[in-house]
Parts: structure tokens; C-alpha cells; sequence
């Protein structure tokens, strides 16, 4: 069988490698910088002469930088499972049951997503100096506890739920909140799995919060350390170290996101569409 | 559970009339409150009362009693908050458009071909997801003029050495330029979702019509794209508005001075917010610059929603 040959399909296809090239260079800049002693940054070669792993052993020797790693980890699963518990249980109130100030709730709700993070962090930052949370888990993770967007995602999400499932668990003497875990979650699996990635990934890339409320080396989350070690400038940006460390919290989330990438990409897809 | 046999009784009675609808309703209150008490607890503490705590501490004195207005008398006085907000404008009438033309541009082409589709997909998207403190540092070394690849490159096509970061009037573009290498991609897959959302049967009637690609393409795919396009509009500029992390990383360092520089050239106004709120410890006033970013928050959602939800009607 011949087909003809479809010109404008094998067009686009070269147009969309050229700009994978764009989208790959800095990150293979990166990982090739990383290997890289300080005075061959001046001495313009592509390859590394040496493959010189200095960099990450004074990384891991040096700084601390796998405390960050831990703390980002932390706060990053913390916030997480407290905004899927949070959001869930009150998307499924506000969508399913029938009370008084139903509706003046869900305003108040609505209401908070208005309002940019960036008008909270003063009154954050004298509330966390008030209350001494800054530089502790508490006060990097309570602005993210529950929000709203996550509310609204998921009552729209559980609006979809009949009624009738509800009923029947009533009836079989469910109590109510046996009936939100066994019987609403699992109805919502997509939906929370989605809303856990948007989250997981907002806390692990978070910076504008966190340079604030931390203060000590000990407590930062991995991009407050890397920006906090880049800036320092002691003698000079050391850019072999700074790409190391820039190496080792982007490629783990690029792997991971290759192997999930179907579940992550359709679930931001599915947030956004919403 | 204690409650586990009374709600049996109350949902096996709902089925019957009037009275005992009262009492399911009663308790119906009464989980809602205790499941909402928390959370109800939360938004209070940590968005309502700080919202309010933010417009008011725009009217303190830095370390003294009582309220002024002094701190919006002195921000509208400052040349800096006056770059700053030109410049936030700019970026997002620089960022938005071509965040979205290029979203579009990968999504339509993407839909055009068979093979290889989640790949490019996969592979567009996957700088969104990166951190943009990282990201922010590899674009740095490729700006530096005197050790960086980028002028190697520019090099290649005969085009002379350039200052990016460190020339006032190239840096706004060189953080732009960070900004939607990051973000095209989201455009892109919110595109895609939008165009596979749209009935095949629209494309085929408009062919058996004898449309031209680009008839189909302005006459059907743009205008049933409008919902997609009004989304990213709004996240874009909102989004836009309160670029932070790639400026701060792209532009700031001990060496380099405050983030913003070089003279003020990529200061934004959450950079001037934090400049002033942390580094000069000023924090009513940063609050009075945030009170203005929200003020422009509300706005452009507002005239967005207005304008754009004209042309939903067909």
C-alpha cells in the first residue's frame, strides 16, 4: 500500500524538535555545567574536559543541602494531606448537605480566592513573629493548609456524586463520616489525585513564603537554599556547585514526572478546565 | 460510632412526611458545622482576618501609634513604585500574548499530526513543572555576558555580544523571556484540552462547506476556543501581576545589590513589596504596595470578565 507522503505533518514535526531543543537546552546546560570546574565556565566548551564531581561532593559535604531536601519533602507531603482532607471534606459539605448559611459559607469561601498571597505575607509574617513560628515547619506550612481553590474544585467534583449513593449508606447506618470516606473519596479519586499533584508541586517550588518565614540554614526548603547559597556570592557566584544543586532538585521531579506524566499532565488539565 | 444507629433511623424515616424531615435536617446542620469548623477556623484565621489585617496595617506608622495615610502619600511620591508598576504591566502585556500565541501555535500543530502526540505534549509542559528558582539560576549563567552560551550562540549568527541581565535596558525582556519559556507550556496543554473538547462534526460540516484551513480556523476553532482563552487570560495576567520568583532570582544577589536591578529596570511590585517589607523592614508600607496589587487584581478580573464574556454569545 502507498501512502502519500504527508508534507505538512513532517513540517510541524521538525518545527516541534527544533523547539524541544529550546525547551531541553538550559536543562542539559545545566546538568553539563554541573560537571564542570570554575575555570573551564571561562574557557567556552560544550562537554565537560573532566566530568570534575567536585561540585556534589561539597554539596552533600558542605552544605546542608540534603536537610533541605528532607524539609522540602516534609512540608510538600504535610501540606498535601491536610489540603486533600480539608478541601475534600468541606467541597463535600458545602455540595451535598442541605444547612442553614450553606450558601454564606460558600461565599466566604469564594471570596478568599481573590485575594493574592502576596497581600497576606506581612500580616503572615507579624502573626508568625507574634506566635514565634517563624523558622518552624508550623509556620512555613499554615498558609497552605486549605484553600479555596481547592474547596471549589472539589465541590464541583462532588456535585457530580448522586445522591442516591448517599442515601443507601444512610440507610445502611453509615455514620457520616464513614460516609465520606468510604463511600465520597473513592467517587473522587481523579479529582484528588490531581488537586495532590497541583499541591505537592506548588509547596516543593515555593519561594515566596517560605524566604520569609525562614530564617536559620537549617530549616530552609530547597529552593529558599539554593537561592539563599547562589546569592551569597562569597568570593564569586560558584556556578559548578549552584548547577549541581539546581541538578539535584529539578532531574528527581523530571523523572518522576516522565513515569506519571499521563496522570500529571491530564490532571492539570482537568483542574484548569473545571 | 455513636451516631452510626441514629442516622439509620433518620435516614429510614426521611422517606416519610413532614415531621421527621425537620429532625434529618437538624442533624444534617449539625455535621455540616462539625465537619466545616476546622476549615471554617482556617479560612478565618489565615485569609479572612489577614486580609483585613493587610488594609489596615497600609494605615499604620512604621513603629508608632495610631493611623496616616503617609504610607500611600509616600508610595505615590516614589519614582520606584511607579517603575515598579509600569514594569509589572509590562511584563504581563509582554509575557500573556505570547505565552498564549505560542500555547496555541504547539497545540494546533500537535493536533494536526498522529504520531508522537503525548510525547510532545510530555516534553512542552515539563518546564512549568520545574522549580523557578532553579530554572531561574541555569537561565542566569546562560545570560552572563562574559561566561554565558547565549552570546556564543548570537555569535554564531553574526549577531554581537549582548549585556542581557546586567543592561537596564535589556533586562526586563531577559526575565520576560524566563517567564514564558516557563509558562507556554501551560498554555499549550490548556489549549489541547479545549480543542479536543470542541465536536468533530463542527470541523467536518465547515469542510463539506468548502472552508479553507484558515476559514476553519478563525470562523469555528477561535471563537468555540473563547471559554479556553478567557481561563488563560485571566490566570496569565493575574499571574503575570505577581511575578516574583524569577525576577528575585534572576536579578538579586549580594554582589548584584537588591533584586530589581539593574536600576530598578526589572523591579515588579511584589519585588518592591518585599524589598521594602524585608530588606528595608518598612512593613506598613510594603502592605500599602500589596493594597495596590490587589486593588489591580480585582480590577483586571472584573473589565477581563465584562469584555470577554461579550463574545460568548453566538
Amino acid at each position: 500500500m502507498k501512502r502519500p507522503a504527508d508534507v505538512g505533518a513532517i513540517l510541524i514535526h521538525i518545527v516541534l524538535w527544533l523547539g524541544i531543543v529550546i525547551v531541553a537546552a538550559p536543562f542539559v546546560w545545566m546538568v553539563l555545567s554541573s560537571f564542570k570546574s570554575l575555570p573551564e565556565f571561562y574557557s567556552f566548551d560544550f562537554l565537560p574536559k573532566n566530568w570534575d564531581t567536585s561540585a556534589y561532593s561539597y554539596i552533600f559535604q558542605q552544605t546542608s543541602y540534603l536537610r533541605w531536601y528532607g524539609n522540602s519533602f516534609i512540608v510538600g507531603v504535610v501540606v498535601t494531606v491536610s489540603e486533600l482532607f480539608f478541601c475534600s471534606l468541606v467541597g463535600y459539605t458545602l455540595a451535598k448537605f442541605n444547612f442553614r448559611g450553606r450558601g454564606a459559607v460558600f461565599l466566604l469561601i469564594l471570596s478568599t480566592l481573590m485575594v493574592p498571597t502576596e497581600l497576606l505575607v506581612i500580616p503572615w509574617y507579624v502573626m508568625s513573629t507574634d506566635f514565634h513560628w517563624t523558622d518552624t515547619f508550623w509556620g512555613i506550612m499554615f498558609p497552605g493548609m486549605i484553600d479555596g481553590f481547592g474547596v471549589f474544585l472539589m465541590r464541583q467534583f462532588m456535585m457530580g456524586i448522586p445522591d442516591d449513593l448517599i442515601d443507601a449508606a444512610r440507610i445502611d447506618g453509615m455514620s457520616e463520616f464513614g460516609i465520606y470516606v468510604r463511600v465520597i473519596l473513592p467517587q473522587v479519586k481523579s479529582a484528588l489525585s490531581a488537586l495532590g499533584i497541583l499541591t505537592f508541586l506548588g509547596n516543593w517550588n515555593a519561594y515566596l513564603w517560605p524566604v520569609i518565614v525562614i530564617s536559620t540554614e537549617a530549616m530552609r526548603t530547597l529552593p529558599v537554599g539554593i537561592a539563599m547559597f547562589s546569592s551569597s556570592d562569597n568570593g564569586g557566584l560558584q556556578w559548578n556547585i549552584i548547577m549541581a544543586m539546581s541538578t539535584l532538585a529539578v532531574i528527581p521531579i523530571v523523572v518522576v514526572y516522565f513515569i506519571f506524566q499521563r496522570r500529571i499532565v491530564e490532571g492539570i488539565a482537568l483542574t484548569g478546565i473545571k | 460510632m455513636q451516631s452510626t444507629s441514629v442516622s439509620m433511623g433518620d435516614g429510614a424515616t426521611a422517606k416519610l412526611p413532614r415531621q421527621p424531615r425537620m429532625t434529618l435536617h437538624g442533624r444534617q446542620t449539625a455535621t455540616a458545622y462539625i465537619f466545616l469548623a476546622v476549615p471554617l477556623l482556617f479560612f478565618l484565621g489565615i485569609r479572612i482576618a489577614p486580609t483585613i489585617y493587610a488594609f489596615l496595617m497600609s494605615l499604620f506608622k512604621n513603629g508608632g501609634p495610631g493611623f496616616t495615610l503617609e504610607n500611600y502619600h509616600d508610595m505615590f511620591t516614589s519614582p520606584v513604585f511607579w517603575r515598579a508598576l509600569t514594569n509589572t504591566l509590562l511584563y504581563v502585556v509582554i509575557t500573556v500574548p505570547i505565552q498564549l500565541a505560542i500555547g496555541i501555535c504547539l497545540a494546533l500543530m500537535i493536533g494536526r499530526i498522529k504520531r508522537l502526540k503525548g510525547f510532545y505534549r510530555t516534553v512542552y509542559f515539563l518546564p512549568y513543572i520545574t522549580s523557578a528558582v532553579a530554572i531561574s539560576w541555569v537561565w542566569r549563567l546562560m545570560y552572563d555576558p562574559s561566561i554565558g552560551v547565549l552570546n556564543i550562540v548570537l555569535g554564531w549568527f553574526g549577531i554581537p555580544s549582548q549585556q542581557f541581565l546586567q543592561s537596564p535596558r535589556e533586562a526586563l525582556l531577559s526575565v520576560s523571556v524566563v517567564i514564558i519559556w516557563q509558562s507556554a507550556g501551560f498554555a499549550m496543554l490548556i489549549f489541547m484540552a479545549g480543542l479536543e473538547a470542541i465536536p468533530k462534526m463542527y470541523f467536518e460540516a465547515a469542510r463539506i462547506d468548502g472552508a479553507s484551513s484558515w476559514q476553519v480556523f478563525w470562523r469555528v476553532t477561535w471563537p468555540l476556543l473563547n471559554p479556553t482563552l478567557v481561563f488563560l487570560v485571566i490566570t496569565g495576567v493575574i499571574g503575570g501581576l505577581q511575578t516574583f520568583t524569577q525576577i528575585a532570582n534572576l536579578t538579586g544577589s549580594s554582589g548584584a545589590g537588591l533584586p530589581g536591578g539593574p536600576l530598578n529596570s526589572t523591579v515588579s511590585m511584589v519585588v518592591y513589596t518585599y524589598n521594602e517589607g524585608f530588606t528595608n523592614f518598612n512593613l506598613p508600607f510594603a502592605s500599602a504596595v500589596t493594597v495596590v496589587l490587589f486593588v489591580l487584581i480585582m480590577i483586571v478580573t472584573v473589565v477581563q470578565l465584562k469584555v470577554l464574556n461579550r463574545s460568548f454569545e453566538y
